[in-house]
Parts: C-alpha cells; structure tokens; sequence
C-alpha cells in the first residue's frame, strides 16, 4: 500500500494538481476581456502590474488590509490556518525527506518544535471556521455541501499527520491515511473550490489591475485596501 | 401573456413611447404586466455564455463563503444584519441561481431577482474591496442588471430614463435647444452682476468643454449660472456643446447597454467635434462614471480613455484653487461644522479623494472640517446610488437605507453636509426631509461662488463714478 502510494499515486496527484492549475492560470488569464470586464489590460501593463502587485501583497500581510483589520478574530483564524496549510505541507522535515527521495530536491524546514506548533495553530483555528460556518447566521446561509466537502477535505491530513506524529493508534495505517489524504488535496485542487490557493492570486491580480488601471490607479491614487 | 403593451423586452426609442409609459401613473399597469411577462431563456442563456468569461466565472466558483463582505455592505448593516443582504448571498441566490439554471428561470424569480438587483445593492463596490479573494458583487450586480434589463424586468423609471438616453441623449426630455436656451438665458441673468460673463456655445479649441447634468437645466438653472461665473472668474476659455452635453447615464443605471453607447457617444463626437483641449463635468459621481470610467469601454475604446482628457468638477476646482485662478477670501471661509460626502463613483472607483481634501483646505477655517467614519474610498453609499433615488417602487427600502448616512452626519457633528454629486446630494435632501435631523447640504459651486475674492476688473463698476 505505501509503495503504491508514494509512488505512482503521489507522483499522479503531484501531475494533476500542477499540470491542473496552470491550465486553469493560463486559461483564467486569457479569458479575460478588456471589453466585457471594461478594464484596459493591454494599454497600460505597468499600471496593472504594479496595481496587481499591491492588491496580492497587501492581503497577504496579516491585519495588512481593512478587510483584515475590521475583523480581527477572523483575520487571527484565517492566517493561523493559512500559514499551517502552507507551512506544513511544504517545511515539515519528514517532507523534504520525502520530497529529497522523490523529486531529488527539498524546500527549507522548519524545526519539530515549531512545525509542532504550528500544526496545532493550524487545527484550532481550522475548527474554529468550522465553528464560525454552524454559528454565524451570515455565513451559514452561505454555506452548502461543497463548504463542509472542502473543510474535510482539507483538515484530514492535519489530523491524520498528528496521529502519526504522535504514534496514535497503527502507525503504518496512519501514516498511508495521511499520505492518502494529502494526495486527495492535491487531486482536488484543480477541480473543487481549493483552486483558490492559486485562483486567490488570479482574483486579487485582476482587481488590483481593475483598480490600477481604471479606478484610480492612473490619477496617482492607490487603492487603500 | 408574454409581452406587455408597457412592460417587454423592447426598449424605448420614440418620443410617444416615453408619453406612454409617463401616463401610466407610478407604472401601476407596467408591473402588472410584469407578472405575465415570458422569459427567453436561450436569448438568457447564450448571452451568458458569451459574457460570464474568466473574471466573474472564477468570482462564482471560488468565493469561500466566509462572509467577511457581509459587515462592508452599508444595506446589510442597516436592514437588521439579516443573512439575506449578505453581497455573496445576494448575488449568488440571483445571478449564480439563473446560471445554475442555464436560464430557465420563472417570471417570479425575474421580479424578485428584479428587487434584490435595484433595492438590495446599490453598486457601490464597497464589498469588492473587503473581499479576500477580490470578488467585486456591484460589479456583478451591475451585470446582472443588464441580462435583466434585457428581459424586461426594469423598474419603470429607468426604462423611461434609458428611453430618454435613446430620443433625446439626456436623461429627461430636455432637448439640445431647451439646453442651450436655458444656458444662455441663466448667464444674461448675471450679466449685470458679474459683466463679461457670458456661455459661448460650440466654441473650436477651447481649453475647456463642459458638460452636465440635465437635471441642472430643468430644475436647477442657477447650477448653470454658477459654473458659467466660477468659468468667466477664473480666466477659462470654455464652451458647451450644442449637442452632447449630456454627461449623465440613466441607462447605466437600467443596465441598458446599447443606450450607454449611443449616450457616451454623442458627448464624444461633441469632443471630436469641437476639439477641446479637456472635458470638465458637473458635480456628479455617476455621470462621470459614465462619461469617463466606464464609457470608453462602452465606446470600444482600447485606451479605456475618453477622446480627450476629462475631469470631474472637483478636480478643475481643486486646480483653479491650487493655481490660483481662483482666490478665496479668508474671511469668508466657513466658519461652521462641516462634513464632506464621499461619492463612491469618483472617490472609491476613480481615485478622486485627494481632490476634494484639497478643497475643504481652501474653503474651510481650518479646524472646522469634520471627516465622516469611514471616509475616502471606504466611505458608504449616500444611500440612494445605482438609481435607488429615483425608483418608486422601492421607496421604502431606499428611505431604510439612508439611515447609514444619517448616522454618519450625526456623528459628525456637523451642521453642513457638502455634497459634489447629484445623486448624494438628492439622498442627503431626501434624508433630512424624511428624519429631520436639522442639517443643510450643498454644491461646491455655490458655496465657493459666494467666498470668492475677486479681482477689481471682473466686478461692476460703480454707475456714480
Ligand atoms: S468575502 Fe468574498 S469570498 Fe467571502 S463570502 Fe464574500 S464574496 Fe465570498
Ligand atoms: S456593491 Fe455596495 S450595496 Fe452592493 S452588495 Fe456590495 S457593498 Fe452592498
């Protein structure tokens, strides 16, 4: 089971995933019209640059935005999470072995201690979004089965990655549960609403352009996101 | 019945059409032919297809249904917090249903769809710019508007609005001679107050060519005045057109995009025409979204720009002031509590906040201007934007929403709202007559005509001398 997982299962995951997203990149930014979005994309790249530039950046600093900053416990929850998901898959020294052996390169890491930390972050505030969708009447009317499909989707490798770590319960069991599940994030990504982790930067690049072209930018006045 | 004699999918494009339709009080037959109005859901469905590309397909599909655009919304925030007004929920339980449904959609979700479109967002973009993933729903409700309008669900207003855009290239019926009469006539008005003044119609290669709203020449002629005095004062070789004068956009407003272009059009043949080296227009935020942000692109204009440059009102007066081309007296600076309106259609989507800023610095004893919170493009809607003023039919939804701005004045403190923009400057009317709360609201032109400073051979000389 775990050669065939992290074998040719990983490396398909791996394919689709990558392959999957820059199709939709590419396709994401020729879709876009200058007409039907009346935004002058073409006329004014270095606008749209930097205007794209501003608009990806600054939300990616935490409390960066007012979006951010009018709520804060939203904001605490989300880059607590955020930067799990991120960190985590990409940092964890288990990982880099892995990614070493597989692909013969490896990312930076992060120490147990902190990765330890940051997972637990991760889950806490994982499950307090989960939290926030039951409560909160303006987001559970927004929310449906696809919300709870992608909230499972993506708290399984966490859970299923600390069971390992912590040697609860069949550790071999664990461990092929948790590469399944990282595995099945990677086949979802390009097809389920978790193509927002590079859709994010698509969506945020066209208003920054919206904004640094057409709706200020050009007049010298930046958008105060 | 599939189409109303009133109410159907064509627009209107004949002087007795709009006579018509006005005859029919507060659109009392027009509704009710709405009831049974069919829907063609192919011409729906194709039209999507071609339209809902990259931008708004990927707004739909990756919205995380976090609800953090629920509190940016000014009409969520004012309507009891209910999840109903929540922009994402709004817009997805609309245009993400007639999506969903590749079209086939019933007459009675068309109306409701009608009511959240027109009474439930007024377009101010507010939401787009707290939204993490940069989804912007007035700009799909803006869309959805015209895949409505071209169904005929329109408030009765607009159609006739969008119908005046079509006969007469204004938004009411005021004809280009009603225009130039009425102009001319205002400044022979002041000939003896302020001598030399005077309106010099289709002038070639002026510095300047204004435009306006035709509100100002049916019901407020002295605007007219104002802006010819504030012009002659401050030495500007200016003009109007005689056709194309017109900068405001009903049509926008109705989603009725092929009038959009006839309109916008015909203020850019008068450039062509007359070649001026700018365009200045009145104090008015949707008109200058309309003539200058989004009209080019209605135009196919690849540079996103009109023919020559324009600006909005504030920007040439902040240059006038700056430059001093006009000169304020000191003395008769306001000396009250003042608070400004931010229009969404120039401060937050044209990038106009520094302009007005530098305004208030000039023509306001320093101390005395009071900021609203949130302010500059984080501002709220007046409360009566996107055509919300003018629709009847939702009278009382509007007059709910003006409650944001009232709260905002009062919290200012202050006694004067100054308002640069016909539609702000309706709700801020419409708001003290409907709460009282003991306010008065102005134009700059006035307020700035009245503390000028002006130099000895502009002023009539002294008949005993
Ligand atoms: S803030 Fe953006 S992503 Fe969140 S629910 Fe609103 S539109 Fe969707
Ligand atoms: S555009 Fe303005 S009124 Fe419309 S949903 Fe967004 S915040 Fe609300």
């Amino acid at each position: 089971m775990y050669e065939i997982l992290t074998g040719p299962v990983f490396y398909l995951a791996l394919g689709v995933c990558i392959i999957g997203m820059i199709v939709r990149f590419v396709l994401y930014f020729k879709g876009l019209s200058w007409q039907l979005d009346r935004v002058a994309y073409k006329a004014y790249p270095g606008a749209g640059f930097k205007g794209a530039v501003r608009s990806i950046y600054k939300w990616l600093i935490p409390y960066g935005t007012y979006g951010w900053r009018t709520q804060p416990v939203m904001a605490f929850a989300f880059f607590g999470f955020h930067i799990g998901a991120v960190f985590i898959p990409l940092c964890l020294i288990a990982h880099n072995v892995f990614l070493a052996e597989k692909l013969g390169f490896s990312l930076f890491t992060i120490s147990t201690s902190v990765a330890d930390l940051i997972t637990w972050i991760a889950v806490f505030c994982l499950l307090f979004l989960t939290l926030r969708r039951l409560v909160l009447p303006e987001v559970r009317i927004l929310t449906d089965r696809k919300d709870w499909g992608v909230l499972l989707i993506s708290l399984a490798p966490f859970i299923t990655g600390l069971l390992a770590r912590y040697q609860v319960g069949d550790y071999t069991l664990m461990l092929n549960l948790h590469i399944l599940s990282g595995e099945i994030v990677l086949f979802a990504i390009p097809f389920t609403k978790l193509s927002h982790v590079f859709l994010f930067f698509a969506s945020r690049a066209q208003l920054g352009m919206d904004f640094g072209i057409k709706r200020g930018g050009l007049k010298g006045t930046k958008m105060a996101w | 019945m599939p189409e109303g004699t009133l109410c159907n999918k064509k627009p209107i494009e004949t002087a007795e059409g709009i006579t018509t339709l006005l005859a029919d009080k507060s659109g009392a037959k027009y509704y009710e032919e709405m009831k049974h109005l069919d829907i063609d859901s192919d011409l729906l469905w194709k039209t999507i297809q071609n339209t809902v590309k990259s931008r708004m397909k990927t707004w739909l599909e990756i919205c995380a249904h976090c609800g953090m655009c629920a509190d940016s919304c000014f009409l969520y925030q004012v309507n009891g917090r209910i999840p109903e007004q929540v922009p994402a929920y709004k817009i997805q339980s609309t245009l993400g249903e007639i999506i969903k449904k590749k079209g086939k959609v019933s007459n009675k979700f068309m109306r409701d769809t009608m009511e959240v479109a027109w009474a439930q967002c007024t377009c101010c973009n507010r939401c787009g710019t707290y939204c993490p993933h940069g989804i912007d729903t007035g700009i799909m409700f803006g869309y959805l508007r015209g895949l409505l309008h071209q169904q005929g669900f329109v408030p009765w207003e607009l159609k006739i609005g969008a119908g005046m855009h079509r006969v007469y290239h204004a938004q009411m019926d005021v004809t280009d001679e009603d225009f130039v009469d009425t102009f001319e006539w205002m400044v022979e008005e002041y000939e003896e107050d302020y001598p030399g003044v005077k309106v010099e119609v289709d002038k070639d290669d002026a510095d300047i060519m204004y435009t306006v709203n035709a509100r100002e020449v049916k019901h407020y002629p002295e605007d007219l005045a104002e802006a010819a005095i504030l012009f002659h004062i401050a030495g500007e070789n200016w003009t109007v057109p005689s056709k194309g004068w017109e900068q405001t956009s009903l049509a926008m407003f109705a989603g009725d995009w092929a009038a959009c272009k006839i309109q916008v059009e015909s203020v850019y043949e008068a450039m062509d025409r007359l070649k001026p080296k700018r365009m200045v227009g009145t104090e008015c935020g949707h008109a200058h979204r309309a003539t200058v942000v989004e009209g080019p692109y209605w135009a196919g204009r690849p540079d996103g720009k009109p023919p020559v440059e324009s600006i909005h009102y504030v920007e040439w007066l902040a240059e006038a002031l700056r430059e001093g081309k006009l000169k304020i007296d000191p003395s008769k600076r306001i000396k009250e509590p003042v608070t400004l309106q931010d229009s969404c259609n120039y401060i937050r989507n044209h990038g106009m906040k520094n302009a007005t800023r530098e305004i208030m610095s000039h023509i306001v004893e320093p101390g005395y201007f009071i900021e609203m919170a949130p302010n500059k493009e984080h501002n709220y809607c007046c409360g009566g934007g996107g055509g919300f003023n003018g629709i009847g039919l939702f009278r009382s939804q509007r007059n709910q929403a003006l409650i944001t701005k009232r709260d905002q004045i009062l919290a200012t403190g202050a006694k004067l709202v100054i308002a640069p923009c016909h539609n702000c400057w309706d709700a801020i009317r419409d708001l003290e007559e409907e709460y009282e709360i003991g306010i008065k609201w102005s134009f700059l032109k006035p307020l700035v005509l009245k503390m000028l400073d002006i130099p000895e051979h502009l002023l009539p000389k002294d008949e005993d001398e």
